[in-house]
């Protein structure tokens, strides 16, 4: 067997690590410059203020980033309470034990299911036996499902970093528990919980298995929570893979991947800040 | 003849199987400053734990005897945990101020009692940074966050917050022990000013501090109580061996 | 702890702890109605045609009755198996470079790189296949270009976020005082990383892997564009392919009555794989926990 030098071993590896580390994101900053620079030429406020016309192939993605928010907006709504009261009871209400375990378990389970398989449960439970049909609803509760064991893992990691040492002083000066909760625990976690809810519109914004067949993919303006309506995400796979319209196909991208950016920028930034303000 | 205002009969505490505190007897009398000294770990500030309950949040904690204050057994069935806590002001060996401003530090306990009139706590904040001997410091501060203060500030701070809630007693735990001497004096000075109205247990393991400001003073060692007694005599003719080698220095 | 207090603050707070453990309890009731859902719609038809008929039979042609998932079960296999020998090494290279080989600077600018890309949506990914890999292939390897191919190397660089950002995680975890130990004694950094890193933060690194490869084989859109989707076994890495997700994901908008009942059967299948895989993960990095814990 050939023997090598352990420096000469120790430079060959770090070349062939620096050469496949380059691979790895020369990929994925192509992706990303390939998107923006076929799609930043067809953004205009137009393209922004106007409605799909026929089929997408003219207008803008008026009705879709709409339909998006709202989307977004109903996920949050039902999926924050429920993972931040997840959060308050498994580190201040009980002890490590069995429930906690079971619960614990539960959210990372959720967190491994397939989007698709999402898009079945709301299909037949919200669609279906709960006759929403396909609605900004039935999408919105599917998402929130969807987002709710982000919402649980960064709530619980951001209470969990405040000092043991205000509940002690909160209590020694007769709070309930509940008083705690509220006025010490939550108002220095909540740096940290914004940013597992910003993670998680960035994550409803790009789906697109999960609610195509639960929000629908009819294109019109979305005017009630029970309008069938058409995401972004939707719009651009339906462009794309139907061969619609390549540029505006390109141009729904580049909205979806930069507001997505957007988030995670915010979402870094704010982290950032909380990290300095706590040290 | 001083009346007896906490009773504490055949004390032993528990964290799950070590026995923290053993069968303590000792009466602490109205108006008092009592001194609680003793080597790390003796179990001084468990006994102050018990005593407003503060314990029962630590898991696996249990409680055995008795502690009569006001004539109430603490630990007996129709206990109001949330108002004894009130009643009995715990001072940490860390000064904690919560992150918000100096006067919201002062009112976060009367707020809780749903007390938001402007001009009532407006008088409380002054009166207890005044009695904290705080207020000169502050005055012109009061809405900058607490956290901006020195060590020595945010201590007496935590003194004022305390006193907002007007308890009966003042539980001191080791109060200054991360403060420089001005520190440490200004807190003394408050504390001998504020005798005259409230009953304080002040836990330090600065002998002599505990000469400088208390009346009575207690040794514990290893959770036991060795002897209590009034300062004087207590660090002139110790009673027992174990109290003698202590102060002179020989361990702890 | 002795015996409580009966006042009104007490009571309400023990009702605010009832209303919060029934809200902890979401996560699992969600859990457990989805899979009481998708089993209800799938399991019945399963055991009407026989498990072999689904697990085993090649032919998928819903209109006559005959629901052979096999084809999208190596299909799914294939492509995810493919992703791994794409996303790993990229990924498991990159952890180790930026966590032991290049500047704090670089790292610091890099990860947050990497984990931004990981927000990308799916249809993204596979739209660039769809446009840039799908040509390249057909034209260098010839076939149709949707294939095996594709689709594995689409989801390799979809799971590389994934295997990065937790093998980086697990490497850091592993204490300074190894590698000190480990550099006293004369190794070299990559001896070093060798023979005492990557031991050390095996488990964390595992299931980091676990969870990409849960990615892959749950991935539907991006895998939609570019596989070909045709159902049957590809019997080359440039064949056409379907996956289970895909299956579900393409017919599920006209299926009706015992195809849509295939449907969700497929559903069954995929949901079963990914919590066997799911539980392996878990069980993979409370190890890794319980070891950096326990010292």
């Amino acid at each position: 067997m050939l023997r090598i030098n352990p420096r000469t071993e120790q430079k060959i590896i770090s070349y062939l690590l620096y050469f496949l580390t380059s691979i790895a994101i020369i990929v994925l900053i192509f992706i990303l410059t390939v998107i923006l620079k076929n799609g930043l030429p067809q953004l205009s406020l137009e393209f922004l203020t106007k409605n799909p016309a026929d089929m997408g192939r003219e207008g803008g993605i008026l009705s879709t980033i709409l339909a998006t928010v709202f989307l977004t907006f109903i996920a949050l709504l039902v999926a924050t309470p429920l993972g931040v009261g997840t959060a308050i009871y498994l580190t201040e209400y009980t002890l490590e034990g069995r429930v906690t375990k079971i619960i614990r378990f539960g959210a990372e389970c959720l967190a491994g299911i397939p989007s698709i398989i999402f898009g079945l449960f709301g299909f037949i439970l919200f669609v279906n036996k709960l006759n929403f049909g396909w609605s900004i609803l039935s999408g919105g509760l599917t998402l929130a499902f969807m987002i709710l064991p982000t919402i649980i893992r960064t709530s619980e990691e951001a209470i969990k970093s405040v000092p043991m040492a205000y509940r002690l002083v909160s209590f020694s000066l007769g709070s309930t528990r509940w008083q705690t909760v509220t006025k010490v625990v939550l108002p220095s976690a909540i740096p940290g919980i914004v940013t597992g809810v910003i993670l998680s519109i960035g994550r409803s914004i790009g789906e697109t298995a999960a609610v195509i067949f639960t929000a629908g993919s009819a294109l019109r303006m979305p005017t009630s929570i029970f309008s069938s309506s058409r995401t972004m995400a939707v719009h651009f796979y339906i462009l794309a893979k139907e061969g619609v319209s390549m540029p505006k196909a390109y141009g729904t991208a580049a909205v979806l991947v930069i507001s997505i950016l957007a988030i995670n920028l915010l979402t870094y930034y704010m982290m950032g800040r909380y990290i300095k303000k706590k040290s | 003849m001083k009346e007896v205002a906490i009773q504490v009969e055949h004390l032993s505490h528990y964290y799950g199987q070590h026995r923290s505190l053993k069968d303590i007897n000792l009466q602490v009398y109205r108006n008092e400053i009592l001194g609680i000294i003793g080597p790390a770990k003796s179990g001084k500030s468990t006994f102050l734990s018990c005593l407003n309950r503060l314990n029962d949040l630590i898991p696996g904690s249990r409680v055995e005897g008795r502690i009569v204050i006001d004539g109430q057994d603490i630990y007996g069935p129709r206990v109001d945990v949330v108002a004894l806590r009130r009643k009995l002001g715990i001072v940490f060996a860390t000064p904690v101020p919560l992150p918000m401003s100096i006067y919201e530090n002062v009112v976060y306990g009367v707020r809780l009692l749903g007390k938001n009139n402007r001009r009532e706590l407006d008088q409380i904040v002054e009166e207890s940074l005044e009695k904290a001997g705080l207020w000169g410091e502050v005055k012109d501060r009061l809405h900058t966050s607490a956290l901006k203060l020195s060590g020595g500030q945010q201590q007496r701070l935590c003194i004022a917050r305390v006193l907002a809630l007007k308890p009966h007693y003042i539980l001191l735990d080791e109060p200054t022990s991360g403060l420089d001497p001005i520190s440490t004096m200004k807190i003394e000075d408050s504390l001998r000013a504020l005798k005259a109205n409230y009953t304080i247990i002040l836990v330090t393991n600065n002998t002599k501090q505990a000469a400088r400001v208390t009346d009575r003073t207690a040794f514990f060692l290893m959770g036991e109580l060795i002897e209590i007694n009034e300062t004087p005599i207590i660090f002139t003719r110790p009673r027992d061996k174990r109290t003698e080698d202590y102060l002179e220095g020989r361990f702890g | 702890m002795s015996s409580n207090g009966t006042n009104k603050l007490e009571k309400s707070d023990r009702l605010i702890k009832l209303s919060l453990l029934m809200i902890a309890l979401s996560a699992v009731s969600v859990l457990a109605i989805i899979t009481i859902f998708i089993f209800e719609q799938g399991l019945p038809i399963m055991f009407r045609y026989g498990l072999k008929h689904f697990l085993l039979g090649q032919d998928w042609y819903p209109s006559e009755k005959s629901f052979g998932l096999l084809p999208m079960i190596i299909g799914s296999l294939m492509v995810t198996f493919g992703a791994l020998i794409i996303g790993v090494p990229l990924g498991l290279a990159s952890a180790i470079f930026l966590t032991e080989f290049s500047s704090r600077r670089l790292a610091g600018f890099l990860k947050p790189v990497i984990e931004l890309l990981a927000g990308i949506p799916s249809v993204v990914y596979g739209f660039i296949g769809l446009m840039f890999l799908v040509p390249f292939i057909r034209e260098r390897f010839g076939g149709p270009g949707l294939s095996v191919l594709a689709a594995s190397v689409i989801l390799g660089i979809m799971i590389l976020p994934t295997v990065i950002s937790i093998t980086i995680d697990s490497i850091r975890a592993v204490p300074d005082s190894y590698r000190e130990g480990s550099m006293a004694l004369g190794a070299t950094k990559w001896q070093t990383v060798r023979m005492v890193v990557l031991p050390a933060a095996r488990s964390g690194i595992i299931a980091g892997i676990i969870l990409g490869m849960g990615r892959a084989i749950g991935e539907t859109m991006a895998v939609i564009m570019v596989a070909g989707n045709a159902a049957d076994i590809p019997g080359s890495v440039l064949a056409p392919v379907r996956t289970l997700t895909s299956n579900i994901a393409l017919e599920m908008a006209y299926a009706s009555g015992e195809h849509r009942e295939a449907l969700f059967a497929t559903g069954v299948i995929l949901f079963i794989i990914i919590m066997i895989l799911n539980t392996v993960a878990n069980m993979s990095s409370a190890k890794q926990r319980k070891k950096g814990s326990g010292r």
